[in-house]
C-alpha cells in the first residue's frame, strides 16, 4: 500500500486532516493544505521581516531580494494601473509573494503544493475580480458598467460586443484561477510521473538502471522548468490582478 | 505494484488495470482517478471550506502583516535610500558649481593679468624705444659737431698749407737755381717765378 501511494502521481494532491475540526456541519479541518497556508505565509513574512531588519542603506543580498520583490511588483502595478493604482500595492504585493512561495514551497519533496488546489486559486481569484467589483461600483457608481460598453462601437454591433465583454469579465476569475491550478497540477504530475520511471525502471536490475539514466534527466530538467513556472505563473497572476484593477480604476477604457 | 502502474500508464492499462484498480489506477492526467474518496483531490468539494476559511484566515493575516510591517519598512529603506542619493546627487551638483565658478574667476585673473602685463611689456618697450632715439639724437648732433670741428680743423690746415707752400716752393727754387746754375737768384725774382708757375 505505501509503496503503491509513493508510485501514484495523484497522491501528492490528499487533503489530510491534522486537527478535525466541525463547525455547523461544515468541515473546517486543519489539514495539511492549511499547514502549507501556514508555512507560507509564515516563510514569505518571515523572509521579508528578517531580511530588512537591518535597514541598510546599502543592502544586503536578502534585503536586496526583499527590495527587488517590492520594486517588482510595485512597477508592474504603476505600469498597469497608474500611480491611482498604488493603493492596491499591498494587495497585489501580498498575493505575488504568496502564490510565489505557495509555488516554491511546492517543490520541496514531501511538501503540500497550496496552489495546486482549485479552490484555493479560485479563492484569490474571486477576491481579486470581487476587490475589482466592489471598487468599481463604489468609485464610479453605475459608470463602472461603461467597461462593458467599449468606445467607438457602431450601434448596431453594440449588443454582441456587450455579449462577448461580459463574458471575457465573467470569465476572468475562472482563467486567473484555472492557469495556476493547472499549471501547478500538471507540473507536479509530470514530475512525479519521470521520478515514478527513476525508481520503477532501476527495480529491473542492471539495464533498467541504465535506461533509468533517462528519465532522471528529465525529472532534473523539468524540476528547472517548474522553478521557472513556478516565479512565472505568480508573476502572471500578479499581472493579471493589476490589470483588472486597471479596469476598475478607469472602466472607460 | 510500481512496475505496473508504470507500465499501465505506459502502454497496457486494460491489462495490468486489473492489479491496480484498488490504489487507483493512474491515469491522472486525464483527472479520473480512483480515489479512496472516489473523487480527484483537487475537485473534492469536502475539503473547500476548510481550504477556503484557512486561506482567509493565511492570506488575511499575511496582508495585514505585509501592509502594517513588511511594506512600510521596505518603502522606508528606498525612501531613506533615494533622498540620501538626490542630497548626494546635490551636494555633488553644488561642488561642481562651485568648481566651474573657480575655473571662470580664474580664467578671467589669468586673461586680466595677460592685458597688463601687455600693457607693461608695451610701455617699457615705448620707454626703451624713446630713449633709445633720444640717445641716437645726442649721438649724432655730438658726431655732427665732431665733423664740423674737424673740417674747420682741415680747412684752416690747408689754408696755412697754401700759405707755405709758397714759401716751400721758393725755398726749393732757390735751392735748384743754385745747383744747377751755381750762381744765387734774387728773391723777389724768385717769388715773381714761383708766382707766375703757380697760377
Amino acid at each position: 500500500m505505501a509503496a503503491a501511494d509513493k508510485v501514484d502521481p495523484i497522491h501528492q494532491f490528499h487533503i489530510n486532516k491534522l486537527i478535525p475540526i466541525e463547525i455547523g456541519g461544515y468541515d473546517l479541518s486543519f489539514t495539511n493544505s492549511a499547514l502549507f497556508m501556514v508555512a507560507t505565509v509564515a516563510v514569505a513574512s518571515a523572509f521579508l521581516y528578517l531580511s530588512t531588519s537591518s535597514r541598510s542603506l546599502v543592502p544586503t543580498r536578502l534585503q536586496s531580494v526583499s527590495e527587488m520583490a517590492y520594486e517588482f511588483v510595485g512597477n508592474m502595478l504603476r505600469d498597469a494601473a497608474g500611480t491611482q493604482g498604488m493603493k492596491f500595492f499591498p494587495f497585489v504585493f501580498s498575493l505575488f509573494m504568496f502564490v510565489l512561495v505557495a509555488n516554491l514551497l511546492g517543490l520541496f519533496p514531501y511538501f503540500f503544493t497550496v496552489t495546486s488546489h482549485i479552490i484555493v486559486t479560485f479563492g484569490l481569484a474571486a477576491l481579486v475580480i470581487g476587490t475589482v467589483i466592489v471598487y468599481g461600483f463604489m468609485k464610479h457608481g453605475l459608470g463602472f458598467l461603461k467597461l462593458f460598453v467599449p468606445h467607438g462601437v457602431p450601434v448596431y454591433l453594440l449588443p454582441l460586443v456587450v455579449l462577448i465583454e461580459v463574458i471575457s469579465f465573467v470569465s476572468r476569475p475562472v482563467s486567473l484561477s484555472v492557469r495556476l491550478f493547472a499549471n501547478m497540477l500538471a507540473g507536479h504530475i509530470t514530475l512525479k510521473v519521470f521520478s515514478g520511471f527513476v525508481v520503477s525502471l532501476s527495480a529491473l536490475g542492471t539495464l533498467g538502471i541504465a535506461g533509468s539514466v533517462l528519465p532522471l534527466a528529465m525529472a532534473v530538467a523539468l524540476t528547472a522548468l517548474e522553478l521557472l513556472v513556478a516565479f512565472l505563473q505568480a508573476y502572471v497572476f500578479a499581472v493579471l490582478t493589476c490589470m483588472y484593477l486597471n479596469d476598475a480604476l478607469h472602466p472607460g477604457h | 505494484m510500481f512496475v505496473t502502474s508504470a507500465f499501465a500508464q505506459e502502454s497496457a492499462p486494460a491489462v495490468e488495470g486489473g492489479h491496480t484498480g484498488t490504489e487507483g489506477d493512474t491515469h491522472s492526467e486525464t483527472g479520473v482517478p480512483a480515489e479512496a474518496h472516489g473523487v480527484f483531490p483537487p475537485f473534492d468539494p469536502a475539503t473547500f471550506p476548510s481550504q477556503l476559511l484557512w486561506l482567509a484566515i493565511t492570506f488575511g493575516l499575511f496582508y495585514l502583516f505585509l501592509k502594517k510591517v513588511v511594506m512600510p519598512r521596505v518603502s522606508g529603506i528606498i525612501d531613506v535610500r533615494n533622498d540620501r542619493i538626490t542630497q548626494d546627487l546635490d551636494h555633488a551638483a553644488r561642488l561642481k558649481g562651485e568648481a566651474d565658478a573657480a575655473v571662470a574667476a580664474y580664467e578671467q585673473e589669468l586673461a586680466e593679468a595677460k592685458t597688463k602685463a601687455n600693457a607693461i611689456g608695451q610701455q617699457a618697450s615705448d620707454a626703451a624705444k624713446a630713449e633709445a632715439e633720444a640717445a641716437r639724437k645726442k649721438v649724432e648732433a655730438a658726431l655732427d659737431q665732431k665733423l664740423g670741428e674737424a673740417e674747420a680743423r682741415i680747412s684752416s690746415i690747408k689754408a696755412s698749407a697754401m700759405k707755405e707752400v709758397g714759401t716751400i716752393a721758393e725755398d726749393t727754387t732757390s735751392a735748384i737755381v743754385e745747383a744747377l746754375v751755381g750762381g744765387k737768384a734774387s728773391k723777389a725774382e724768385i717769388a715773381a717765378a714761383v708766382k707766375s708757375v703757380a697760377r
